[in-house]
């Protein structure tokens, strides 16, 4: 038996080694339902291996933040400058987009007033103001080159802001605005239908001067342009009523919100060519003034008949007719009708700087030239035309008795 | 790439120092059990069977690869949790007693004798894992042979580099 063993040793120790595991393994697995807590000789291995993975997760972690805390952010300082460098480059450039998209809008917004109302007109930028407040004005970038001329109006999409002044240089025109105090502008109330003239004040304020006391204002009423005046197209907003107080004499004194911002003036369209692009202006090519005219006004009774033929025709204030440009004549139907509704007052803006339009005669007239309510009382102003800008409306002549209005 | 059959006195039989012999067992234990954890592809390899070969081979002694594959095997089941101690130990223990016994005979010295040896017991140490595992413990495992041909032919590879790092460990009886 010695023998046999000594012989096979190595099968013997094989067989021991290999008996004694699979022993071990059949009472481990007999245990293994039983709740037996962990053999020692894994938690031998696990504290005896556990320590250097430890350590070298440590280790590993170390030579990350290492690596990403010191040699990856090496040239860190001077990226972070070229970052900021950028940052303040590209606030730069969106401030400045923000204001080229801001112009946009306004732009847009005056394109779309412009092909509303006006046909032909000429943006410009504000590039200065007079900076004084005894002279509203400001300063535009267009001039006699780019088709600038006296007189012509300047306007935003929300409403008038004054007119070209005189000295227009080549590529510079200086516009004098609404509210400064040598400016003048025929202005009529939208649901009124009172006609007045829109001052300013020395304080910059706008007042509608010209109505009469014992006329009801409202606050809040919308001012429009009269038109007539040769400048303003009419129709065209001026402002809002804020105020409406006793004036001087007989007069209201209006206190007027202009509907532009004329103290953020930043791209205006000057009118270059007034094309009034009413579907009745288009269509009435073939009519003539007077029956626009009598269109116009249906609230004017009819005259009676002159007693005399032979009496003399009324009066037109010393204001002439003139046929505007690019139309017919008006007949002399249409100058007597134009006369009979006042508009013979036709305050041009340099008129009005001089001297303020005296009361309309309405006594003379057979019904005052409004129709309360009825805006096809405005009268066509293009078919009006003072003698000049500096006309000076004359005073209004006795009136005939044939042209009392019947009691 | 010869394997020569030696007679015992012309096979050399090395031996390695206690610290040799106990810290290359246990950084391949280490190893294979940490560096999967990084790299998933290195569960294909086994670094302890290699080290029960190596040593088996090169210590030419079956008793001394018994106990060292034994050894060796215990440790890993020990790092295993979801495996009884003893289904490594004794698929390593029969590979070491085979790699010694198979080193007393031929000189494994050389890159192909070493590749050779190392697919051949990598799959002896599978059937018999396989064998063990499914026969005793009872747990259900999948068989490949392609898996296991590949994964023999796999750790050969990383065994012809290794051996050759191990060899520098040796020492002269």
């Amino acid at each position: 038996m010695e023998h046999l063993i000594s012989r096979y040793r190595n099968l013997t120790i094989l067989t021991i080694l290999l008996f004694a595991q699979v022993l071990g393994l059949a009472i481990q697995v007999k245990r293994s339902s039983d709740n037996t807590p962990t053999r020692l000789i894994r938690i031998w291995a696990v504290d005896a291996v556990t320590p250097f993975e430890k350590g070298i997760v440590w280790l590993e972690n170390g030579v990350r933040n290492l690596w990403r805390g010191y040699f990856y952010l090496r040239g860190v300082r001077q990226e972070n400058r070229a970052l900021k460098q950028q940052i303040e480059q590209l606030q730069i450039e969106r401030a400045s987009l923000n204001q080229d998209a801001e112009q946009a809008h306004r732009l847009q917004a005056l394109l779309g007033f412009k092909e509303r109302y006006i046909s032909k007109t000429l943006a410009a930028q504000v590039i200065g103001s007079s900076g004084s407040e005894q002279s509203r004005s400001i300063y535009i970038d267009k001039g006699s080159r780019d088709g600038i001329k006296p007189d012509q109006a300047v306007i935003t999409a929300d409403g008038v802001v004054g007119k070209i002044l005189r000295g227009v240089q080549d590529h510079v025109a200086s516009v004098l605005l609404i509210n400064d105090q040598t400016s003048g502008v025929g202005a009529i109330l939208a649901t009124s239908r009172l006609q007045g003239v829109l001052r300013g004040s020395p304080t910059g304020e706008v007042v509608l001067e010209k109505v009469m006391s014992d006329e009801a204002v409202e606050q809040g009423e919308k001012v429009l342009t009269r038109g007539g005046d040769r400048i303003f197209p009419k129709g065209l907003a001026v402002g809002t009523v804020v105020k409406v107080s006793p004036g001087p004499e007989l007069f209201l004194n209006i206190r007027v919100k202009p509907a532009a911002d004329l103290d953020r003036l930043e791209e205006v369209l000057v009118i270059t060519d007034e094309e009034l692009t009413e579907p009745a202006e288009a269509a009435g090519e073939h009519l003539r003034a007077a029956d626009i005219l009598a269109q116009r006004l249906p609230s004017i009774p009819d005259q009676p008949a002159p007693s005399n033929p032979n009496a003399p025709p009324p009066p037109t204030f010393g204001l002439k007719i003139q046929p505007p440009p690019n139309r017919q004549a008006p007949t002399p139907s249409a100058v007597s009708a134009a006369a009979k509704t006042g508009q013979t007052e036709a305050v041009g803006q340099a008129s009005a700087d001089r001297s303020p339009a005296k009361p309309k005669p309405t006594p003379v007239l057979a019904s005052p030239p409004r129709a309360s309510g009825d805006s096809r009382s405005a009268p066509l102003p293009s078919e009006v035309q003072p003698d000049s800008p500096k006309a000076q409306p004359q005073e209004p002549q006795p009136q005939p008795a044939t042209e009392q209005p019947p009691q | 790439m010869p394997i020569t059959y030696t007679s015992h006195e012309q096979v050399e039989v090395y031996r390695f120092s206690a610290p040799a012999a106990i810290l290359i067992p246990l950084v391949a234990v280490f190893l294979q059990a940490f560096v999967p954890l990084r790299l998933h592809f290195f569960a294909i390899f086994d670094l302890p069977l290699l080290v029960v070969i190596f040593f088996g081979v090169a210590r030419r002694n079956p008793v001394s690869g018994m106990l060292t594959g034994a050894a060796i095997g215990i440790l890993q089941d020990a790092l295993t949790p979801s495996l009884p101690i003893g289904v490594f130990g004794i698929a390593n223990t029969f590979v070491g007693y085979g790699a010694s016994s198979l080193g007393a005979k031929i000189d494994v010295d050389n890159m192909g004798s070493r590749f050779l040896v190392t697919i051949f017991f990598s799959i002896v140490h599978e059937i018999v894992y396989f064998t063990v595992a499914r026969g005793l413990v009872d747990i259900t495992l999948h068989w490949s042979w392609s898996h296991e041909l590949g994964s023999a032919f796999l750790n050969a590879v990383l065994a012809v580099g290794m051996f050759a790092l191990l060899d520098r460990f040796k020492q002269r009886t």
